[in-house]
C-alpha cells in the first residue's frame, strides 16, 4: 500500500520532498460525479513546513468513478466570483479534459491543475488525493 | 441637406394606412426636424388597419384597430387636422385650402388620398339597404342593418368581397355571394382553384352564384329583389357592394395633375407626379398604368417618398401582387402569374379531392423558372413557391416536388448561391440578401443575432426556410461548422434528444450517453438532459442518478447568490396568502437573519441562507403548510393575477380562482426555459398577463388566452391565440402548449424566441394546438396528466430523506461554517459584505 502511494505522489511534481498523507473524509462522503467541499485544517501536532502560510482552506473534492483518475482536488475559492462554490459546479470535459464549470460565472477550471480555461491568467491550486480503503487521504504537504 | 432653421413645409393629405406608414417613417428618420408636418385627415378618427377590418366584427374595437394616434402625431411634433377635407390645392401659390377654409403653405405635399369602393351602375344601387365595405362607418352601418336582417348578399366575389361574406356570417345571416365572372377571386386564382374554392365556401353553407349578372335591385315588401339577367331573381335584407376600388385623384384632377385613363394619379419611380413638388403614394397613385391595391406596395411607396424628401435614393419599381391568406376558413394563395397567360408557359397541377387540396404552377417551356402558382386549400409551399418566383430562382430538375406532397411536409426551400444580392428575403421588413451577408461580414455569427439586428424573418416568418438556408451556406464558405446540435457530446438538437429519450424510454444521463453520445458531458447537456428527464418522468432531481446533472440552484433548491449564500422562495399561489402564513414567513427571516423582498411575481424572496441551513429553514416553511416555489428551477415559477371579480368593481371573472388553479397545476413542470402566466380579471389587465408565456385575460363570456409574451431584456407583447375560452377548453389549451413547447423548444428558449423560430408561426401553432393538425394533441395532454400525477414537493421529499440531505453540509468533514460569508447591515436588514469589507477580517479559505 505504501508503494502505491509512493507512486500516486510522484505523479505530481511538486517542489516538496515528501508527501504528507491526511485522511480527509470517507468514500460515502463523496458524491458521483459531482463535488463536495471539505475543510483542511493545520493541526498543531503537524510539523510547521515553508509552504503552509495557511492555517486552514476550503478543498473541492471530486468523485468520477466511471474515469481512470477518479479523484480531485482543488480549490474550492473562485477568485473571479469571490466566493467559495467551485465545489458546487457541474463536471464539464471539454475536449477530453476534465473541467468544473463554477457555478456563479460558469468559468471552467481544469481538474489536473486548476487552469482556468477562459483566463490563463488565473489559476488554481490542486491537491493529489486518493482513496486508502474507503478513507479519502490528501497530501497535506501540497497545501 | 436642408438647415434646421429653413423648415421644409411638408402637408401630407390623407390618414390611412400609408399615410400613416409614412408619418412613421418620418419620424423615425434623422431628418425629422427639418420638416414642419401638417396633417389633413378627412376622416373622423385617424389611421387604423383596414386589412383587418373583418376582425371589428370578430370581437376586436376601434382601439384595437387603430394605428395612429392623435397623441401620438404630437409626440412626433407633427400637426393633426381631422375630420378637416382638403377641397383645393392651389399650386402656383403652394397652397391647400379645407372645408373648413383653413389656408396652408406647403413647400412639399404627399397625396395618400387612397381609394372609394366602386359600386357599378344598377338600377337601385342607392337604396338605404346597399352598403359598401371599406370604412368602420360602413361597418357599423352594416352592423346595424343586419340586427333586423335575415339574408345578406355580397356582390363581388373578389378578395375583399369574400372578406366580407365572412363578416356577414358573423353577423349570423344567411349568406350569399353574386359574381358576374365565371369563378371566385377571379383576378388571382384559375378554373380549378376558383371551382375548389367555391365548393369549399358553400361547404361553410355560404351560397355562391356565379356567371351572374345583376340587372336591377328594387324594394319589395319590405325587403330587396336582385334581378338577373338569366331571369331569375334572389330576395334579400341587405346587399354589400364589393366590386373594386377607385382612386381617389379628384383633388388631385382639379389641381390639373396628370392622371391615368381610367384615373389615378400618375407617378415615376420616385413616386413624384406631374408636379415634382407633389408626391402621390398608395391607392391614389398609378404607377406604369397600374394600381398597387395591396398594402405593401403602399408602403413601399411611402418609403421611397420619405428617402425622396430626406435626399436618399430609393425607387419604387412596382411590386409584386402575390398573396396568400385564409378566407372564411379556405387557405388561398396566389403567385405571380396565376392564370399561365404567358406565352409557351406550361403547368404542373396537383388535386387531391378528398383532402379539398388543388395546387398548380406554372413554369416557363423549359420548366426553369416559376411565373405563377395557385394554391387553395393549403398553402404551406407558398413562401418557398413565392421566393422562387420573385429571386427567378431555377427550379430543381424535378419541380413537381414542390408541390407534392411529402413524407416529412417539408418544402424544399431554394438553394441559395444562385441567389443575386439584391434579392428580396424578408418582404415584411424588406431585408435583402445583401443585407444579411453584411450582417455575417460583420461577425454576426448566430441566426438568432441575425434576426435580431435585419429583422428577417421575424414578420410573417415565411422566409424562415430560405434565411436558414442563406446563412447556413455563409456560415460554411466561412468554414463554420453549422449545427444545432445541444453541445459535443450529443450529436442531436434538443428536440431530437428530447424524441430519442422519450421513445426509446432513456431514464439516466449514463445510460443517454452511452448510446446516443460520446464523451463525459458538460454543463451544458447535463441540465438540458436533466430537465428533458425530468419533463418525461419526473423522477425528484436529487435521486442518484440525476443529482450530478443539476445546475447547482436545482442541486441545493435554491438560488445561488453572489457571496455564494442561497435565497429561498416559498410558493405563494396567485400571490395570496394568509396573515398566518405571512407570519411564518416573517418568523423564519427573523430566526435566520434573511434578507426579505417582495418579487415581481407576487412572492417574498428570503436572500442571506447559508447551505447549510436550507433543509432547517424549509422544515420550518413546510411545517407552516408551504412548499416549494422553484424559483431555482427551468420551470413555473408563478402566476400572477389581480384581485378580480370578488373584490374589484371592474373584474369580470374570478382570475384569483383561475391563477390558483394553474399554477396548482403547472407547478414543478420542468421546461426548456423558466415559465410566467398571469390572469387578469378584466381587460384594465392589471395582472400584466400580456408579458407572460401564457397570459389569460378574463372576457364577459369567458377567458382569451394570450402567448409567447416576455419581459426582461427582450420583451416581446404576447400574441392572441384564442378568444372567450370557457375554463375547461383554457386548460387544455394550457396543457397542449406548454407539453408542445416543452418538446419542441431549444435549449434555454423562451416561449418567445421559440414561436419567433417556429416554423409557420402562429398560425400553425394554432392548427397544431387547437385544431389538433399533429394528431399529437391526446399524446401532449397525458404527457401532462402524468406530470401533474406525480408532482411531489422537491423538499417535502428532501427533508425526510438523510442520504440527500447530506448534500447540505458546507464541509463533508467538519461543523464549521463558511467565515467568508459575512453580512453587513442595511436598512435594518443584512446584505452580503464588499470584498474590501472582508479583507483583513477574514483570511480566505
Amino acid at each position: 500500500m505504501a508503494h502505491t502511494l509512493l507512486k500516486s505522489s510522484q505523479t505530481h511534481s511538486f517542489d516538496l520532498i515528501h508527501s504528507l498523507w491526511q485522511p480527509i473524509c470517507q468514500r460515502s462522503d463523496l458524491i458521483s460525479d459531482s463535488g463536495v467541499c471539505a475543510l483542511w485544517e493545520h493541526t498543531p501536532t503537524q510539523k510547521k513546513r515553508k509552504t503552509c502560510t495557511l492555517s486552514r482552506k476550503s478543498i473541492a473534492l471530486f468523485f468520477l468513478p466511471s474515469q481512470a483518475q477518479q479523484l480531485y482536488a482543488i480549490d474550492n475559492w473562485d477568485p473571479i466570483a469571490q466566493a467559495g462554490v467551485v465545489a458546487r459546479g457541474i463536471l464539464a470535459e471539454l475536449d477530453g479534459e476534465f473541467t468544473i464549470a463554477s457555478p456563479l460565472y460558469k468559468h471552467h477550471f481544469r481538474l489536473t491543475d486548476g487552469l482556468c480555461m477562459e483566463n490563463s491568467n488565473i489559476q488554481l491550486s490542486t491537491y493529489p488525493l486518493t482513496f486508502i480503503g474507503d478513507t479519502v487521504f490528501i497530501d497535506s504537504n501540497s497545501i | 441637406m436642408k438647415k434646421a432653421e429653413s423648415k421644409t413645409k411638408l402637408i401630407i393629405i390623407g390618414n390611412g394606412m400609408v399615410g400613416h406608414h409614412l408619418l412613421e417613417q418620418l419620424a423615425a428618420h434623422k431628418q425629422v426636424d427639418y420638416f414642419d408636418v401638417t396633417i389633413f385627415c378627412a376622416e373622423p378618427r385617424t389611421a387604423y388597419d383596414r386589412v383587418h377590418l373583418s376582425d371589428y366584427f370578430a370581437g376586436s374595437t376601434a382601439e384595437d384597430l387603430a394605428m395612429g394616434s392623435a397623441r401620438q402625431y404630437r409626440q412626433w411634433g407633427f400637426e393633426l387636422l381631422v375630420d378637416e377635407r382638403v377641397i383645393e390645392i392651389d399650386r402656383a401659390n403652394k397652397t391647400v385650402t379645407a372645408q373648413s377654409g383653413i389656408v396652408k403653405n406647403y413647400d412639399q405635399l404627399v397625396l395618400a388620398t387612397g381609394s372609394y369602393p366602386f359600386v357599378p351602375q344598377i338600377p337601385g344601387n342607392q337604396h338605404k339597404k346597399c352598403f359598401v365595405y371599406r370604412t368602420l362607418e360602413d361597418l357599423d352601418a352594416i352592423r346595424s342593418a343586419a340586427a333586423n336582417a335575415k339574408r345578406g348578399v355580397v356582390l363581388g366575389g373578389g378578395l375583399l368581397g369574400l372578406e366580407a361574406a365572412n363578416a356577414l356570417k358573423i353577423l349570423g345571416l344567411d349568406t350569399h355571394i353574386v359574381e358576374f365572372a365565371s369563378g371566385l377571386m377571379p383576378i388571382q386564382l384559375d378554373a380549378g382553384g376558383s371551382a375548389l374554392l367555391k365548393q369549399k365556401i358553400e361547404a361553410l353553407g355560404v351560397d355562391v352564384h356565379i356567371g351572374t349578372v345583376t340587372e336591377l335591385i328594387e324594394e319589395v315588401n319590405g325587403r330587396l329583389r336582385m334581378q338577373f339577367r338569366d331571369g331569375s331573381e334572389l330576395i334579400t335584407d341587405m346587399i354589400v357592394f364589393s366590386t373594386g376600388i377607385r382612386p381617389r385623384d379628384e383633388l388631385a384632377a382639379s389641381a390639373g395633375l396628370q392622371l391615368g385613363k381610367r384615373g389615378g394619379i400618375v407617378i415615376d419611380q420616385n413616386c413624384r407626379t406631374s408636379d415634382s413638388d407633389i408626391f402621390a403614394i398608395g391607392e391614389c397613385a398609378l404607377f406604369k398604368q397600374r394600381i398597387f391595391g395591396l398594402v405593401a406596395p403602399g408602403f413601399s411607396m411611402a418609403r421611397t417618398a420619405v428617402a425622396q424628401l430626406t435626399d436618399e435614393q430609393t425607387f419604387f419599381s412596382g411590386a409584386d401582387l402575390s398573396t396568400k391568406l385564409k378566407l372564411l376558413g379556405v387557405q388561398v394563395g396566389s403567385i405571380g402569374d396565376a392564370h399561365g397567360h404567358t406565352e409557351n408557359s406550361a403547368a404542373i397541377t396537383f388535386i387531391d379531392e378528398q383532402a379539398g387540396v388543388y395546387k398548380r404552377m406554372i413554369t416557363d417551356a423549359e420548366g426553369k423558372q416559376l411565373l405563377g402558382a395557385v394554391l387553395v386549400g393549403d398553402t404551406d409551399n407558398y413562401d418557398t413557391l413565392l421566393q422562387y418566383h420573385l429571386n427567378a430562382i431555377v427550379l430543381p430538375e424535378h419541380p413537381e416536388q414542390l408541390i407534392l406532397p411529402t413524407a416529412d411536409n417539408a418544402a424544399t426551400a431554394p438553394g441559395t448561391p444562385d441567389l443575386p444580392a439584391t434579392a428580396t428575403v424578408c418582404s415584411c421588413h424588406n431585408v435583402s440578401k445583401g443585407q444579411i451577408l453584411d450582417t455575417i461580414a460583420k461577425g454576426c455569427h448566430s441566426l438568432e443575432e441575425i434576426k435580431d439586428i435585419t429583422k428577417a424573418g421575424t414578420g410573417c416568418g415565411g422566409c424562415a426556410p430560405l434565411l436558414k438556408n442563406i446563412v447556413d451556406d455563409a456560415f460554411t464558405t466561412l468554414g463554420m461548422e453549422v449545427n444545432n446540435h445541444l453541445c459535443a457530446h450529443f450529436p442531436f438538437s434538443r428536440q431530437q434528444l428530447f424524441q430519442i429519450i422519450q421513445v426509446e424510454r432513456i431514464k439516466t444521463f449514463p445510460e443517454l450517453l452511452q448510446k446516443r453520445g460520446r464523451g463525459y458531458g458538460c454543463e451544458i447537456c447535463k441540465p438540458a438532459v436533466a430537465s428533458i428527464l425530468a419533463s418525461l418522468w419526473n423522477e425528484h432531481i436529487l435521486e442518484q442518478p440525476h443529482v450530478g446533472l443539476q445546475d447547482t440552484n436545482d442541486t441545493f433548491m435554491a438560488n445561488m447568490q453572489k457571496n455564494g449564500s442561497y435565497s429561498v422562495v416559498p410558493r405563494i399561489p396567485a400571490g395570496e396568502i394568509t396573515p398566518q402564513k405571512l407570519i411564518v414567513i416573517g418568523r423564519v427571516a427573523k430566526r435566520y437573519n434573511l434578507y426579505t423582498k417582495i418579487t415581481g411575481g407576487q412572492r417574498i424572496d428570503l436572500f442571506g441562507a447559508r447551505l447549510e441551513q436550507l433543509p432547517e429553514i424549509w422544515r420550518a416553511l413546510i411545517d407552516a403548510g408551504f412548499e416549494t416555489g422553484h424559483a431555482y428551477g427551468k420551470s413555473l415559477r408563478t402566476v400572477k393575477s389581480c384581485v378580480g371579480n370578488t373584490w374589484c368593481r371592474f373584474g369580470v371573472q374570478d382570475s384569483v380562482s383561475m391563477a390558483l388553479l394553474m399554477e396548482n397545476r403547472y407547478k414543478g413542470l420542468r421546461s426548456p426555459h423558466k415559465i410566467k402566466m398571469a390572469v387578469s380579471g378584466c381587460t384594465r389587465e392589471c395582472a400584466e398577463a400580456q408579458s407572460k408565456d401564457v397570459g389569460v385575460i378574463a372576457t364577459d363570456n369567458g377567458w382569451n388566452m394570450f402567448v409567447c409574451g416576455n419581459g426582461g431584456m427582450r420583451p416581446r407583447h404576447a400574441d392572441l391565440f384564442a378568444t372567450d375560452l370557457d375554463n375547461k377548453t383554457l386548460i387544455r389549451y394550457i396543457d397542449r402548449f406548454l407539453m408542445f413547447y416543452v418538446r419542441t423548444a431549444d435549449k434555454l428558449q423562451r416561449t418567445s424566441r421559440w414561436l419567433e423560430n417556429f416554423d409557420g408561426g402562429l398560425d400553425n401553432l394554432r392548427e397544431i394546438i387547437i385544431e389538433d393538425k399533429l394528431k399529437i394533441c391526446k399524446e401532449l395532454e397525458a404527457q401532462m396528466a402524468r406530470v401533474i400525477d406525480t408532482y411531489q414537493c422537491e423538499w417535502k421529499a428532501t427533508i425526510n430523506d438523510s442520504e440527500k440531505l447530506k448534500r447540505f453540509r458546507q464541509f463533508i468533514n467538519s461543523d464549521k461554517t463558511d467565515d467568508r460569508i459575512v453580512f453587513m447591515n442595511e436598512r435594518g436588514q443584512p446584505r452580503p459584505a464588499q470584498v474590501e469589507e472582508i479583507v483583513g477580517v477574514v483570511e480566505p479559505i
